[in-house]
């Protein structure tokens, strides 16, 4: 099959949908590529490049569309490339179908197929091509970036012959993925970084990428959050209200807050009041990354930088993963091949469009003439059930006390011991007759030697072991040898034949631990 | 030669034995151990043959020469991954001649008891022995005799069973006869009742009775028992030979015979104890056979089982710095040791922290894997034990997980109601990532799924475990 990438035609939109290094991979499932010329270049790919990997470059996206099977593309399609596709070709891009009811039409109508990557579901199984992710990972680094350009100050504390800096602290709201790359970012440049976020399980994570998290004192029964596939679900008024006191509280503190609370196919909650941006000092800045949902701060202006009265800046960019064109492009592009990958099953170039794929079938929105959007509900469930609560790890105290308590069970089980065995032998000592207990008193001291030494022996070895008293088992043949004088002939035979095995096992029981301890090596 | 000389002889053998056993601590000793085993072996049997009132020496020694060639050819031509097999299969020699020695105990009494005094002083060595004995010792010695004689059959039945099972030539399911524990039951009763009947009559029925039922208490009782409990099996049948041997060294009134007797039986019981308390199970549903029942609904389990290619491995493997290699039976069964030990010695040469996981009960056999690791030329300093290693796990990049199941299923920690709660396995879902090496999707011995599986850091490597690796190893580089 063939598949194209067209040149992103909406302003500003610097990603490519394919790169050399994904043509590369995509030519050893079969596929051939195809791209338009110059759609690179913004992200810093230049035609040659692709050329010099066997990418066809086509000259305009009309000749494209039609050259390929399969069209590629980052930004939902404009009405007049939509209206190029024809019943055997498919397309692969945003979508956001909730949004573009008219462009899905236009597809059923031309029977197209079309694949949403904002719509591949969340499950493990297709975390390589959920390409709303790998964008949030980016969006979430970048904004810390832009936060430090607009920032007049160090992010790390600071000792200087001039004098002591203070490190930058960074509040980051909504730990979802772009939230903990932020959080990432933020530790690993130096800041002092908090983080919240109304799921309190995500807390491990947060405090596994260096930053603290900021806990409310509220008690409610959350909801299972799997039933929303992992995402953010509304908060009660009255935890909402715990929450903005909360933040009021630690507002005045923070240095930098990037918000990055959004709630699916709802406005973005308010999180950052105007009277905590006033409470802010001057210089702090804010990067607001639900600014297209109207934004966690409602001062926010989409795709605007703006300062307020009291010096705050408030950033409400939209196009983060297109300002780092060349990564967003590798990953997205790399999404767009795993995605190919999953459809491409045997790998040999022939493309299958499995509607039965639990994957496959959540992102396609359009298929045969049908509008198949909204999919429905995945059959395995996105998120493992929340973990039981964690027993508290115990105190040395009580470690102290555990150990005391198992000394003295430990004593006291011996010393029973000791009674039942030395009772047991003075019963058996009182009935038995004197060359039986002498011999008893032997193998009753042979038990306790093999107890006291096996335990000894190391795990590693215990296969030896075992071949070794396998082999010193058949001692039993001093029984046999000391037989095999008698006068009856059957008592013969039968002596014989027990020397005859137990020499069998002498000898191949030995050799056998020989051969497997030589193996045994130091490195 | 004075019995005072044979004595001494035998005494200088059983303090060779003790640390023999004693030697196994490490693996330097260790070579050292079997030497002095060899010596106490061949110093009591040359004692035996010199010892007074002995004939027929020359029979002996070709009998031991030839059974000792067969045992030769034998030992030289195994492959490590057919030790349980043979280690199972040479139990049942010991276990026959217990038996045999038992039953020439048992005609020597008649004999005597058929002569009278003058030619009762002429006789020598054990019939000589037997001679002197009381009433009240005779039957002391008959019980003696019967046990040596049941528990000898016990292990010879069981010992063939347990061969069979591990050379696959049986299904290494667990079948019980219709009747289950209550033939067992009655064929242990039925003993006991014989060994009183021969107390009474002194009648050579009676012990073959008895044999019969031991024979097949043996025989049932082993085939009652599933792969995966092997190696409390064989080592519970290792103890047994021990016993065997205590027993006629009783009868016969051989202190050697007694002290090393005593020595392999509690070192098998030990073994066995080691390996069911790794199996966080009793000794007794072990040999009871099957699974305890669980006391609820297991939890279920959400997720998929997601698979990866040789690429997607291999190019994590370059990435990571540390790694745990968790082999199981299925590498054993598969012959894949030699492929894993050359991945390790390749990931090793990049550099990385490469180290193996043993759980006690992985394998056939107690310490089964690390003999294959050692005859792949895996070092054994870089082999740990579970308790060693488990901790490690958090701060391990990447663990590979090479055809064992029931040993890493978390599900023993997180599910109260599974049927392995409480067992103790490697934690190495703990791992950032972690490689699963299997043939296909099924559960594991004990037929539960295994939650690791569908863990979100788990990735699924389907395939014969050499091939699967075989095709990674010009990959690393």
């Amino acid at each position: 099959m063939k598949i194209g990438a067209l040149k992103e035609t909406s302003s500003g939109e610097q990603r490519v949908a394919l790169t050399p290094d994904s043509a590369i991979k995509l030519n050893k499932l079969g596929h051939e590529c195809l791209v338009e010329s110059g759609a690179g270049i913004a992200a810093g790919f230049i035609d040659k490049q692709y050329e010099d990997v066997g990418v066809e470059i086509c000259k305009s996206g009309e000749a494209l569309i039609k050259a390929s099977d399969v069209v590629v593309k980052v930004q939902p399609p404009s009405e007049s490339e939509i209206k190029r596709l024809s019943s055997s070709k498919t397309l692969i891009s945003f979508f956001y179908p909730g949004a573009n009811e008219a462009l899905m039409d236009l597809a059923k109508a031309r029977e197209a197929s079309v694949i949403a990557m904002d719509m591949v579901p969340r499950i493990s199984r297709a975390q390589k091509m959920d390409a709303l992710s790998s964008m949030a990972n980016i969006s979430g680094y970048r904004a810390v970036i832009e936060a430090g350009n607009n920032f007049g100050r160090f992010f790390t504390g600071q000792m200087t012959a001039a004098g002591k800096v203070p490190p930058a602290k960074v509040l980051v709201v909504g730990a979802g993925v772009a939230g903990l790359a932020a959080i990432g970012t933020s530790t690993s440049l130096g800041a002092i970084t908090y983080a919240f976020d109304v799921r309190p399980e995500v807390a491990e994570q947060v405090e596994s990428m260096g930053a603290e998290f900021v806990f409310l004192d509220f008690e409610e029964e959350q909801n299972n959050n799997t039933s929303t596939g992992g995402y953010a679900a509304v908060s009660s008024p009255e935890f909402t209200n715990v929450q903005l006191a909360k933040f009021r509280e630690i507002a005045p503190d923070m240095d930098i807050v990037i918000t990055t609370a959004l709630i699916p196919n709802r406005e973005a909650p308010e999180l950052w009041t105007e009277d905590m941006v006033a409470s802010m000092k001057p210089g702090s800045v804010i990067v607001d990354l639900a600014a297209e949902k109207g934004g966690n701060c409602k001062l926010t202006v989409i795709d605007e930088r703006i300062v307020t009265d009291n010096g705050v800046i408030i950033i409400g960019y939209t196009d983060f993963p297109s300002r780092m064109a060349a990564q967003a492009s590798t990953l997205y592009a790399s999404n767009i091949r795993h995605m190919i990958d999953d459809l491409t099953p045997n790998k040999d170039g022939v493309i299958v469009h499995d509607m039965e794929d639990d994957v496959i079938r959540g992102a396609t929105v359009a298929h045969n003439g049908e509008i198949t959007f909204p999919p429905p509900p995945p059959k395995v469930q996105a998120i493992a059930a929340i973990q039981k609560a964690r027993v508290p790890d115990k105190t040395p105290e009580e470690v102290r006390a555990d150990e005391v308590v198992a000394f003295k069970k430990q004593t006291k089980n011996q010393v029973i011991l000791l009674f039942v065995g030395g009772a047991l032998l003075f019963l058996v000592g009182s009935y038995a007759p004197a060359s039986f207990m002498q011999h008893f008193i032997v193998f009753i001291l042979s038990v306790f030697v093999g107890f006291q030494v096996i335990w000894n022996v190391s795990h590693s070895l215990h296969t030896p072991l075992m071949a070794v008293t396998n082999a010193i088992s058949s001692i039993i043949i001093l029984g046999a040898i000391l037989q095999i004088n008698s006068s009856s002939s059957i008592v013969m035979v039968l002596a014989a034949i027990s020397v005859f095995f137990a020499g069998i096992n002498i000898f191949g029981g030995f050799l056998v631990t020989r051969r497997m301890l030589a193996m045994f090596q130091k490195s | 030669m004075e019995i005072g000389f044979t004595s001494a002889v035998y005494v200088l053998a059983a303090v060779l034995f003790i640390l023999s056993l004693g030697g196994l601590s490490g693996q330097e000793s260790a070579k050292r151990a079997v030497w002095y085993g060899i010596t106490g072996m061949a110093l009591a049997v040359s004692a035996t043959l010199l010892g007074p009132g002995l004939g027929h020496w020359w029979l002996s020694l070709a009998l031991i020469a030839a059974g000792g060639l067969i045992g030769y050819l034998l030992a030289s031509k195994v492959g490590m991954t057919e030790m349980p097999e043979l280690v199972a299969g040479m139990h049942a020699l010991v276990g026959l001649a217990a038996v045999f020695v038992g039953f020439n105990t048992h005609f020597e009494l008649v004999n005597i008891a058929s002569m009278d005094d003058t030619a009762k002083k002429m006789l020598g060595g054990f019939s000589g022995l037997l001679a002197k004995k009381s009433v009240v010792e005779i039957n002391i010695l008959r019980v003696e005799t019967a046990l040596g004689i049941w528990i000898g059959a016990v292990t010879f039945t069981g010992s063939v069973i347990a061969y069979s099972k591990l050379a696959g030539k049986v299904t290494s399911e667990a079948i019980k006869l219709p009747g289950g524990h209550f033939l067992n039951a009655t064929a242990a009763i039925v003993s006991v009742l014989s060994v009183a009947w021969y107390l009474n009559s002194g009648e050579l029925l009676w012990m073959i009775l008895l044999m019969v039922m031991a024979l097949f208490i043996g025989y049932h009782l082993i085939m009652g028992i599933g792969g995966a409990d092997m190696p409390v099996v064989v080592s519970m049948l290792n103890s047994y030979s021990g016993w065997a041997a205590a027993a006629i060294g009783f009868s016969l009134g051989n202190d050697l015979l007694i002290v090393v007797g005593a020595l392999v039986g509690s070192s098998g019981a030990i073994l066995s104890y080691i390996m069911c308390k790794a199996m966080n199970r009793s000794f007794v549903s072990v040999i009871l056979g099957g699974f305890g029942g669980s006391s609820g609904p297991q939890m279920e389990i959400n997720g998929e089982q997601v698979a990866i290619n040789v690429d997607g491995v291999a190019s994590v493997l370059n990435e990571a710095e540390s790694i745990i290699i968790i082999p199981g039976y299925g590498m054993a069964v598969a012959q894949a040791q030699q492929s894993v030990s050359e991945l390790a010695r390749k990931l090793i040469a990049q550099g990385k922290n490469v180290r193996f996981a043993i759980h006690p009960v992985a394998g056939r056999l107690p310490g089964h894997m690390n003999v294959l690791l050692a005859e792949a030329r895996v070092p054994y300093n870089i082999v740990m034990e579970m308790e060693e290693i488990n901790d490690d796990f958090p701060d391990t990049d990447v663990a590979i997980v090479i055809g064992s199941n029931d040993i890493v299923n978390p599900a023993a920690q997180e599910d109260p109601n599974s049927p392995i709660a409480g067992m103790p396995v490697l934690e190495c879902w703990k791992a950032k990532q972690v490689f699963v090496s299997k043939r296909g999707q099924g559960t594991g011995y004990s037929g539960i799924e295994n939650p690791l599986f569908f863990k979100e850091n788990a990735r699924m490597f389907y395939g014969d475990a050499k091939e699967s690796i075989d095709k990674l190893l010009p990959l690393i580089d």
